[in-house]
């Protein structure tokens, strides 16, 4: 389309019109200009990102307890308060830890919609 | 069981049936719309919402078969109750906000809505279908196994009986209605599973019996055991063990014809079913398995199976709609998490105390009916009947909850593709739906619960939730790529499961590995469904649907950006 040569013209705007632009982008996001579009990739990488992260860290957590279990068989014959540790960890502990990763997805995940939602209605500061 | 016992076990049961009739009737009122049939009119909190997702999600495996496999195979088993919570966890991670945010009904409906494409939605349809008849033939057969355990009646009563108030309530109030009945039911299980594991807990701590010895569990008075199916128990030592008649003189390896009597004098060792860890020893130990070879491979396919397969659960994921929002949605995740970690806590427990006061189940390794006769067993005179009517209570809403989620899922799918999704299709697909697993049930081969539902599972991870993995991070899924996954996801878990329980398979083929995939399917199909969907996917990306862009938008951007859209069926 643009021929080599003389730029187009453009109009240059001093003033920062803080309302039309809390429109624009709310728009450019719902009409899916290539703003719009990339502000959404931005989201969605950010959540995926968050997700992945925590699953390899629960899933590495689970598939090391009986790889640990096969090579030192000794540790989980150890016994706490009367239990042995193989029973206390997969009947008791573990299920904390998978609530715990839970609640820190949820803050981590609302943070990002947040984020986004600051950059969509641009409520930072000019 | 004397015949008072019987009488309160019977009362519990019709207490529990009633109460579910009755709690189900109340939100019959309510229902008017189909979107309240079939997303209770998406107002459920989260709170209300993760009641009835635990209730509906724990079922009879849960109930009765945790606590069965815990007492027959020891520390490996508790990956199962690990497994069903942590696929929850996964479900928050991955699939709860944005599936609630795309506005679909149904799992076929998000199927059409991300991929644009009708022949996406049939398949998904049928693959819905089939894991919902997959979970609820176990459901059926256990409440056959628990009534004929408490009752003494013929098997077929059971889904009979299951079968009739399940679809009564469904047809009459679909979702809105069991919202309320679920809810409830999750109440009435934690509490029929917490008070005999507590009152079990303070006798086991008076007495202090060892868990962990060299030695089989022993019977404490003389008890006879009725072998219903053909068995092999492998006996330690024979002393005071008698097989029709005939005292066994030396220990090995004796295998029990149908209808062989067994009496065990008191004191004397358990035989306990060949492959299940036989002394206290093995018991105890983690890494022995679930019987048969390579148990580090079968723990990792159940893992893969729970921790995937709730993903692609229809009857849990169709909850998730009923939430009013992405982030209600979310916090719904979260708290079934902690209602499951606290009802798992307790069928540990009793599977424990079933291999120290029941431990004649090992024989014939039917060990699902071990949470039914444990308090009777384990607590002498009206306490214990008492108890054991609680828990009979518990078991009958275990099977009736699931079995309704299970049911509207189905009536949901085929009434709003195959029918013109008006309330009385729904009613329709929910009576013919309910009726057809009842014969199917009866011809299938019994599996221990858990095992059944875990084979469920792993249909469900190796389909649908490759489906909504993919489709809600991954802008290249085409709609010929999900086809292609969801036919052969479906098609090798589900093979593999029909000759696991058939058992048409040598054990001794290739070192007894044929046998083990097989039986665990999920390590090896759900990453060849992945791999399917992603690499038709990328031969055929020309054909990607055309609005993706908004598609991810309106899953991923929150509500408050006003992009989101609630579909309804054509209807």
């Amino acid at each position: 389309m643009t021929k080599p040569g003389r730029p187009q013209r453009e109009r240059v705007v001093l003033a920062h019109r803080r309302g039309s632009r809390v429109v624009h982008t709310r728009v450019e996001v719902q009409e899916q200009t290539e703003v719009g579009d990339a502000l959404v990739r931005g989201l969605v990488r950010a959540q995926l990102g968050l997700a992945l992260r925590l699953a390899v860290v629960v899933a590495g957590g689970m598939v090391a307890l009986p790889l640990i279990n096969a090579v030192f068989p000794e540790l989980s014959a150890a016994t706490v308060f009367g239990v042995r540790l193989n029973w206390l960890t997969l009947g008791l502990l573990i299920y904390p830890a998978l609530y715990g990763v839970g609640r820190l997805f949820i803050r981590l995940a609302d943070q990002a919609e947040r984020d986004f939602m600051g950059v969509v209605d641009d409520e930072s500061p000019p | 069981m004397s015949s008072p016992a019987t009488a309160l076990t019977a009362g519990g049961l019709i207490a529990a049936a009633v109460a579910t009739v009755a709690v189900g009737a109340y939100g019959v009122r309510l229902s008017r719309t189909t979107s309240d049939f079939l997303v209770a009119s998406r107002t459920v909190g989260a709170r209300w919402n993760a009641a009835a997702i635990s209730g509906e999600y724990l079922s009879a495996a849960s109930f009765l078969g945790v606590a069965g496999l815990i007492a027959k195979y020891g520390a490996d088993a508790l990956w199962y109750p690990v497994g069903f919570t942590a696929g929850y966890l996964g479900l928050l991670l991955f699939v709860s906000a944005p599936l609630r945010r795309s506005g679909a009904y149904t799992v076929p409906d998000f199927a059409e809505f991300r991929l644009g494409s009708t022949r996406v939605r049939t398949v998904a349809m049928l693959v819905v279908v089939t894991v919902c008849i997959f979970y609820l033939i176990p459901q059926y057969q256990g409440a056959g196994i628990a009534l004929k355990a408490l009752l003494g009646v013929p098997v077929w009563i059971g889904p009979l009986a299951v079968g009739g108030i399940v679809i009564a309530n469904v047809v009459g109030g679909g979702m809105r209605s069991i919202t309320f009945v679920q809810a409830f039911q999750y109440w009435l299980k934690l509490t029929a599973v917490a008070v005999p594991a507590l009152v079990l807990l303070m006798h086991f701590t008076n007495e202090h019996p060892q868990l962990g010895g060299p030695l089989p569990p022993t019977v404490d008075q003389q008890t006879v055991v009725t072998v219903e199916t053909d068995v092999v128990v492998t006996v330690a030592d024979p002393t005071g063990v008698t097989v029709g008649g005939h005292a066994l003189e030396s220990p090995g390896q004796y295998t029990l014809p149908e209808g062989t009597t067994l009496t065990l004098a008191s004191g004397a060792q358990t035989p306990v079913v060949t492959g299940a860890p036989a002394s206290g020893e093995a018991w105890i130990q983690s890494g022995g398995g679930l019987g048969g070879n390579h148990p580090l491979y079968q723990v990792f396919s159940i893992m893969v199976a729970t921790f995937l397969g709730a993903m692609g659960l229809p009857h849990v994921l169709v909850r998730f709609y009923t939430n009013p929002d992405g982030r209600a949605a979310r916090r719904t995740a979260l708290t079934v998490i902690l209602l499951l970690s606290v009802f798992y806590l307790f069928p540990v427990l009793l599977g424990v105390f079933a291999r120290l006061y029941v431990p004649q189940l090992l024989v014939t390794g039917k060990a699902d009916a071990a949470v039914l006769l444990l308090p009777s067993a384990a607590i002498a005179g009206l306490p214990g009947d008492l108890i054991g009517a609680l828990v009979a209570a518990g078991a009958i809403a275990a099977f009736l909850a699931t079995s309704s989620g299970l049911l509207v899922s189905i009536a949901g799918a085929l009434s709003t593709d195959v029918l013109r999704g008006r309330v009385s299709d729904f009613r329709l697909v929910a009576l013919i739906a309910g009726l057809v697993p009842i014969p199917l049930t009866l011809v299938a081969p019994v599996l221990d619960l858990s095992r059944g539902v875990g084979l469920a599972f792993a249909v469900a991870a190796s389909t649908l939730c490759p489906l909504l993995v993919l489709g809600i991070w991954w802008r290249g899924l085409t709609a010929a790529g999900a086809i292609a996954g969801l036919v052969v996801g479906a098609f090798t878990s589900g093979v593999a499961i029909l000759v696991a329980v058939t058992g048409w398979v040598d054990d001794d083929v290739l070192g007894g590995w044929l046998t083990t995939l097989i039986g665990y399917p999920a390590a090896v199909t759900v990453p060849l469904a992945f791999a399917t969907m992603i690499l038709v996917s990328r031969l055929t990306r020309d054909d990607l649907p055309p609005d993706v862009a908004r598609t991810f938008a309106r899953m991923h951007v929150p509500e408050r950006l006003g992009m989101g859209l609630e579909r309804l069926p054509r209807g």
